[in-house]
C-alpha cells in the first residue's frame, strides 16, 4: 500500500471537490446551480472523508502505481498523448495512426528487435490495421477525419 | 404476447447480418483476456450511431450476450477468464481441458449458456412490460430517487470500498452537470472549450472503459503472457446435450440463481457464476469432484452468467437502473438514439424495444451454434499480443470517439477521462459508478428541478421528496444498499485481520 500516493490522489480529488463546491455556491443565477449544489455537498463530504483516511494511513483499497509500472507505461502514454493531442489533427488521422501504431507496436512487442522478420511482421500488422480502419471509417461509416498535412 | 408480433424485424437481412456479426465478434472479443464485455460494447457504440436505433441495439445486444459466453473459451482453454463473469468456469473447465475434454467443456459451456440465456431473456420479456406499466405511477420525486438509487447501488455493490464507490458516482454526476444548463442556458463548469457542449456520453464511455485497459497493457511492459493452449479434440455434440440434460440439477441451479442475481442492480455476472457454482456444489452428491474437471461446475457457472444477461436489462428498460456495467453502456446506446427507458419505450417505441429483446433470444441460439464451432479459432485469436491489442484499442478509441460528432473536443474528453480513470482505478475507484453518475445525472437533475418547482407550489421540498410510500421505499433501499455494503466491507476486513 503506497500511502503517499493515496494522500496525493485523494488530496487532488478533495481540491476538485472544494472547487466544485465553491463554484456551485458562488455562481449566479442560483437556480442553474441548484442540482450541482446538492451533488457538490456529497462530493465534498466523501472526498474529505477519503482524504482524511489517506492522511491517517487507513486507505485499504488500491495499490497505487509501482515504479516499474510507471517506467513501463511512460513511453506509451507519451506517444499516445502526442498522437491524440497533436499528431491526429496536425498530420491527419490515418498518417498519425500509422506512425503511432508502429511505434507502440515496436515499443511493447517482446519479439527480438535484431531479427528482420520481427520488423516485417510489425510493418505488415500496421498496414493491416490502418487498412481496416480506413475501410471501416472512411469507406463504410463515411467519417470525415481531419486531414492535417497528410491524410 | 406482443413480442411475437415483432419477430419479423429480427429476420430481415440487415438485422441477421448484425446479429451474426455481433455474435461472432463478441465471441472473439469475449475470449480475449483484457478486453472486457463492457469495453467491447462501449467501443461498438460509435458504429451504432450510423444505424437505426433498432439495428444499433441488436448489434449491442448480440455483442453483450456473446462476449459473456465467449469468455468461457479462454477460461477453459487458457485458464484465463475472458471476463470476470467466467471466473467460476476456469475451476472445472480448465481441469476438463487438461484431461483432454476441452471440446466437451466448451460444448457444455455453450449449451448451458443457451439454456440459461433463453430463460433469462424470457424473464426479460414477461417482467419488463409489467414493471414498465408500474413505472407509470412514478412522478419526478420518484424518478429522482430512482436515479440516485441506480448510482448508489452500483457505487456501493460494485466497488471494493463503499465510500470510493459513492465518490465515483458523485464525480460522474458532477461531470454530467458540465456544459449549458437545460432550463436557463447558463454555462456551468466550462473550463475548456472542448466542454462547451458538456461531456458527451459515448466518448466518455469509450475513454472510461478502454483507455485504462490500454495504459494497463503499457504498464505491463514488453511482456506477453506465455499461454499454454490446449488443442481441442473432437467430441460428439449429441453427447454434450445428453450430458447437460443428465445434469439438470446444476443447469437449474445455475439458471435460476443467475436470473435472480441479474435482477438485482449492480451485482453482475461475476457473482452469478461464483454463487451458482457454490450452490451447485452444495446440492451435488458428487461434491468431491468439483474443481477436478466436473461437468456440473461448468454447466452451473455458464448457465448462471448468461441467465444474468436478460434480467440485468429488466431494471434498465423499465426504471433506467442498469443491472450491470455493460447494461449501463447499453443505456448510453439507447439515450444517443433519443430513446428513454420505461413505459415510453414500450408504448412509443415498441418497434425498437421488442425486436431488440427478440434478437437477444435469437442471439442466444446463434451464440451457441457459433460458439461451438469457432471456439478453437477464438482461442487462437485470443492470443493476439498485448502490444497489438493496446495499439488497436487506442486507435479504435480515437476514431470511435471522433466519429460520434466529428469533434476533436470529444477525443480530448475521451483521453483525459480515460487517463484519469486509469489513475483512479489504481487507488480503488471503479468506472461503473462513475459511468452511472454520468448517465443518470441528467435524469436525476431534470426530475430534481421539476420536483423542486412542484414542491415550491405545494408544501415545500421536504414533504415532496421525503414523504409518500414510494419515496420512503426508494430512500430505504438506498440506505439499505449502502448500509449492507458498508457492513460487508467491515466484516470482510475483520475476517482479513
Amino acid at each position: 500500500m503506497n500511502y503517499l500516493q493515496h494522500r496525493i490522489s485523494s488530496g487532488i480529488i478533495a481540491v476538485v471537490a472544494i472547487w466544485v463546491c465553491w463554484i456551485s455556491f458562488t455562481q449566479k443565477p442560483a437556480e442553474a446551480f441548484l442540482f450541482p449544489r446538492v451533488i457538490a455537498v456529497f462530493f465534498l463530504i466523501l472526498a474529505v472523508w477519503t482524504f482524511a483516511k489517506a492522511i491517517l494511513g487507513r486507505s485499504r483499497v488500491g495499490n497505487g502505481l509501482s515504479r516499474t509500472a510507471a517506467r513501463n507505461m511512460a513511453p506509451g502514454v507519451a506517444i499516445a498523448g502526442i498522437y491524440i493531442f497533436w499528431a491526429a489533427k496536425a498530420m491527419g488521422f490515418y498518417t498519425s495512426s500509422t506512425i503511432a501504431f508502429f511505434i507502440l507496436l515496436s515499443l511493447y512487442d517482446p519479439s527480438p528487435n535484431s531479427e528482420p522478420k520481427t520488423w516485417i511482421k510489425r510493418v505488415l500488422i500496421t498496414i493491416g490495421f490502418v487498412a481496416i480502419m480506413y475501410a471501416l471509417f472512411a469507406g463504410v461509416l463515411k467519417v470525415y477525419t481531419p486531414r492535417g498535412l497528410f491524410i | 404476447m406482443e413480442f411475437i408480433y415483432y419477430f419479423g424485424e429480427v429476420f430481415t437481412p440487415i438485422s441477421m447480418l448484425l446479429l451474426i456479426g455481433g455474435t461472432i465478434g463478441g465471441l472473439i472479443l469475449g475470449a480475449t483476456p483484457g478486453l472486457s464485455p463492457t469495453m467491447a460494447v462501449a467501443l461498438l457504440i460509435p458504429f451504432t450511431f450510423h444505424l437505426s436505433a433498432v439495428h444499433g441495439l441488436i448489434l449491442l445486444g448480440a455483442a453483450y450476450t456473446s462476449t459473456v459466453a465467449g469468455g468461457a473459451v479462454s477460461a477453459i482453454l487458457l485458464k484465463i477468464p475472458g471476463a470476470p463473469a467466467n471466473i467460476a468456469t476456469t475451476l472445472d473447465g480448465h481441469a476438463m481441458a487438461l484431461k483432454g475434454e476441452g471440446a466437451k467443456a466448451l460444448q457444455l459451456s455453450f449449451i448451458s449458456s443457451l439454456f440459461g440465456g433463453v430463460f433469462g431473456v424470457f424473464l426479460l420479456i414477461f417482467l419488463t412490460p409489467v414493471l414498465a406499466e408500474w413505472a407509470l405511477a412514478f412522478g419526478p420525486s420518484h424518478l429522482f430517487w430512482l436515479a440516485i438509487l441506480g448510482v448508489t447501488v452500483i457505487g456501493s455493490l460494485e466497488s471494493n470500498s463503499v465510500v470510493k464507490g459513492l465518490l465515483s458516482g458523485c464525480i460522474g454526476m458532477w461531470l454530467a452537470t458540465i456544459g449549458f444548463d437545460d432550463m436557463l442556458g447558463v454555462k456551468r463548469f466550462v473550463f475548456h472549450s472542448s466542454l462547451g457542449g458538456g461531456v458527451n456520453i459515448i466518448p466518455a464511455l469509450i475513454g472510461l472503459f478502454a483507455i485504462p485497459q490500454v495504459i494497463t497493457m503499457f504498464a505491463n511492459g514488453r511482456f506477453d503472457q506465455d499461454f499454454e493452449r490446449i488443442e481441442v479434440q473432437k467430441h460428439p455434440i449429441g453427447d454434450a446435450f445428453r450430458e447437460v440434460f443428465k445434469r439438470m440439477r446444476a443447469l437449474s441451479i445455475g439458471t435460476i440463481t443467475g436470473s435472480i442475481i441479474g435482477l438485482i442492480p449492480g451485482v453482475g455476472g461475476q457473482i452469478a457464476g461464483l454463487v451458482s457454482y457454490d450452490q451447485a456444489k452444495k446440492f451435488s452428491p458428487e461434491k468431491a469432484k468439483f474443481g477436478t474437471g466436473h461437468s456440473e461446475g461448468v454447466i452451473a457457472a455458464e448457465a448462471a452468467n448468461n441467465a444474468m444477461v436478460g434480467p440485468s436489462l429488466v431494471p434498465l428498460l423499465t426504471l433506467s437502473i442498469p443491472g450491470s456495467p455493460t447494461a449501463a453502456v447499453l443505456l448510453g446506446g439507447l439515450l444517443i438514439h433519443g430513446i428513454f427507458p420505461g413505459v415510453d419505450l414500450f408504448e412509443n417505441h415498441p418497434e425498437v424495444a421488442w425486436p431488440f429483446i427478440n434478437s437477444m433470444l435469437i442471439g442466444q441460439i446463434l451464440m451457441c451454434i457459433f460458439g461451438i464451432y469457432i471456439a478453437s479459432f477464438a482461442a487462437r485469436v485470443a492470443q493476439v499480443p498485448k502490444s497489438v491489442m493496446a495499439a488497436t484499442v487506442l486507435g479504435l478509441a480515437l476514431f470511435g470517439s471522433y466519429a460520434v460528432q466529428q469533434s476533436m473536443g470529444d477525443v480530448y474528453v475521451m483521453a483525459v477521462l480515460g487517463t484519469m480513470m486509469f489513475f483512479l482505478e489504481r487507488f480503488g475507484f471503479s468506472a461503473a459508478p462513475l459511468v452511472l453518475g454520468l448517465i443518470l445525472g441528467p435524469i436525476a437533475e431534470s426530475n430534481f428541478v421539476q420536483g423542486s418547482m412542484i414542491a415550491n407550489a405545494q408544501n415545500g421540498p421536504m414533504s415532496y421528496f421525503f414523504s409518500g410510500t414510494l419515496n420512503i421505499v426508494l430512500i430505504a433501499v438506498v440506505v439499505v444498499s449502502i448500509g449492507y455494503s458498508a457492513w460487508s466491507e467491515l466484516s470482510a476486513r475483520k475476517v482479513a485481520q
